[in-house]
């Protein structure tokens, strides 16, 4: 007999490794060898290709828009998924599996149908300039591309969520007298938190190292509209691939502290949801 | 959980993309062309006439596969191991990148071929709308005020450094060799582009498409191209009185050639690029033809601009690559903040 506590579901061993075998084949194997490739450079040259002016104002832009990006499809995101999940009305199906086309659809052809609209001759274009607001080829633009890309995060991390709600809570919530902003600050919001806080890194997490839908409607004038991938595509073309790789370190280490922050926020507000 | 599945899909869709990339080829023998993007219609002609010549020499059952993209992405998948039989770029010196770095090209691959390698030539003019509003001539129009130009962005275009270049060449005659007032012209011309296209066809795209901009810099074969593709907007094609030389080389890949065992079907496909039905195909198709009687019919009727050259007037590309695009040369002093 052995005194190992039984598990449930049989094969811990073979699936352990078959997840470690794909994690490092998949994922980890990459970011090593761009780390590794890093490491044949000479410092100061890494250090001068993240460090000039041209290369933070690119992160700037890219955090800025992409932060921008992921908050206002968090909002609409989590309207969309709450719409999707609580009412019923015709055409639903056919909404629900519209949300997830910014990922079936590539990327290029996306940024080209965005630039064709917002672009100043375009259906929307030429309405915004009315207004004196010029979409396509400046921040704006970026913004509307990445948003594009992003919303399915929030709209598939929040559906299940809201599908876990319980009516009966809310009905509990108004019997005891609470007001309708109540249960919603109160009682609904902290259980979306979590899934919209895993919709809103991923989506801001996919907004930084976006390139194909980005790359048609940015305009791409150093300084004021140059993504960091245009940056490393730059250096490649010159065939300067210790720079390409030191601004791509930069891109993974950022994105690795990002995902860690928010996944740390996360755990944060579940523990103090479980005290509470 | 719903939100994993979703990523599964998007991954599914992305690899899938991938297969569809690389198509499968018939039976027989199969040589690859890897080129620039303006040449893709150019190629499909002239592979269908060459494959069937070859073909009716006892040859077998040949296939040519044509692979386009911005020159230096090609030049980088190539010596990245997608495997080139030949290779037929925007400029010598993505070639000479393959050749120096990932030696899959002999370095003297240049004077291998008649005419520095280069069967067909073409040169940089300006494209302006139904009857040319701004009344767009020369380079220096294009550093008025109001007059909003598109080209692409030298760094990613290889299209865009024969811009550049064309662009230098004439202020440094009409400034007197003077490179700090060339440099103040070039600064002058970028402060008119509104938008830095990252490939040539992307600034073609952005000109008559989105219709931004007053002047288009590009190649002469894609000026050609666009005046007849979007024949109902009216464009017209205007010819500086001095362009440069644009020459895109072809080259034989030794290594991948000797390889795939295709040395004979490869050199016999460049040698064909250079016989006068080739030539005139070229010629058909905007560009330059390299042999002067052909280059004499086909171009009896358009205007020629003063040619510079860039072995002559900028001292080869390694030589001009290091004055303007290399890091902290010219074409970044001209973006850097507060200049």
């Amino acid at each position: 007999m052995s005194l190992r506590p039984r598990r449930l579901l049989p094969g811990f061993g073979l699936t352990l490794g078959y997840t470690l075998f794909c994690l490092s084949v998949v994922v980890i194997l990459p970011m090593a060898v761009l780390l590794w490739k890093a490491g044949v450079y000479p410092t100061d040259q890494l250090w001068a290709a993240v460090s000039n002016a041209r290369a933070l104002a690119s992160y700037r832009l890219t955090l800025g828009c992409a932060f921008a990006a992921a908050v206002l499809n968090t909002i609409f995101g989590t309207l969309v998924a709450w719409c999707l999940v609580r009412y019923p009305f015709p055409g639903r199906r056919f909404i629900d599996a519209l949300v997830d086309l910014p990922f079936a659809l590539p990327t290029a052809i996306s940024g080209i149908a965005l630039t064709a609209v917002y672009a100043p001759t375009g259906w929307v274009g030429q309405y915004l300039e009315m207004v004196g607001i010029r979409a396509a080829f400046t921040p704006i633009g970026i913004t509307i591309a990445l948003m594009f890309v992003g919303l399915p995060f929030v709209v598939r991390s929040v559906q299940p969520a809201v599908a876990d709600l319980d009516p009966a809570v809310e009905e509990a919530a108004a019997i005891l007298g609470a007001s309708r902003w109540q249960t919603l600050s109160r009682v609904l919001a902290p259980q979306l938190v979590p899934a919209a806080l895993t919709g809103f890194t991923m989506a801001f997490a996919r907004g930084l190292g976006e390139y194909g839908s980005v790359i048609f409607i940015a305009g791409n004038m150093p300084m004021k509209t140059e993504i960091t991938s245009l940056l490393i595509i730059t250096r490649l073309e010159q065939f300067d691939y210790a720079g390409a790789t030191a601004i791509g370190c930069v891109m993974l280490l950022g994105s690795f502290v990002l995902i860690f922050g928010v996944n740390g926020l996360q755990a944060w507000w579940l523990k103090r949801q479980g005290a509470a | 959980m719903t939100t994993r599945r979703a990523i599964l899909g998007d991954l599914g869709a992305l690899s899938l993309l991938g297969l569809t990339g690389c198509g499968g080829s018939g039976s027989g023998h199969t040589l690859r062309n890897v080129s620039y993007d303006p040449t893709r219609k150019l190629y499909e002609e002239i592979n269908h006439r060459f494959v069937a010549e070859w073909e009716k020499k006892g040859h077998g059952e040949w296939n040519v596969e044509q692979s386009h993209g911005g020159s230096g992405k090609q030049a980088r998948a190539v010596m990245d191991g997608l495997d080139a039989d030949v290779v037929t770029l925007g400029l010598a010196l993505d070639i000479d990148a393959i050749a120096s770095r990932a030696k899959l090209v002999a370095t003297d691959w240049q004077k291998r071929l008649p005419y520095n390698s280069c069967p067909s030539t073409s040169t940089i003019v300006f494209l302006v709308r139904r009857g040319n509003p701004k009344g767009v001539r020369d380079w220096d129009d294009l550093t008025r005020p109001g007059v909003a130009v598109i080209t692409p962005n030298p760094k990613t275009s290889g299209g865009a450094r024969w811009n550049h270049l064309a662009a230098w060449g004439y202020a440094m005659e009409s400034t007197g060799k003077n490179e700090a007032a060339s440099t103040q012209f070039l600064r002058q011309l970028y402060k008119n582009v509104p938008v830095l296209d990252s490939g040539a066809r992307g600034a073609t795209t952005t000109f008559v498409q989105r219709r931004l901009g007053d002047v288009l810099i590009t190649w002469e074969n894609e000026a050609y191209l666009a005046r007849r593709e979007f024949a109902e907007d009216g464009l017209e094609v205007v010819t500086p009185a001095l362009s440069i030389r644009a020459e895109p080389p072809v080259a034989l890949v030794d290594v991948v050639a000797q390889r795939r065992k295709t040395v004979e079907a490869a050199t016999a496909y460049l040698e064909f690029l250079y016989t006068k039905e080739s030539q005139h195909l070229m010629g058909q198709h905007g560009f330059r033809p390299s042999d002067p009687e052909v280059l004499a019919v086909e171009f009896a009727s358009l205007p020629t601009p003063r040619m510079l050259t860039i072995d002559e007037d900028f001292g080869g590309w390694p030589a001009a690559q290091a004055k303007h695009f290399a890091e902290g040369a010219i074409f970044d002093q001209i973006y850097e903040p507060g200049s």
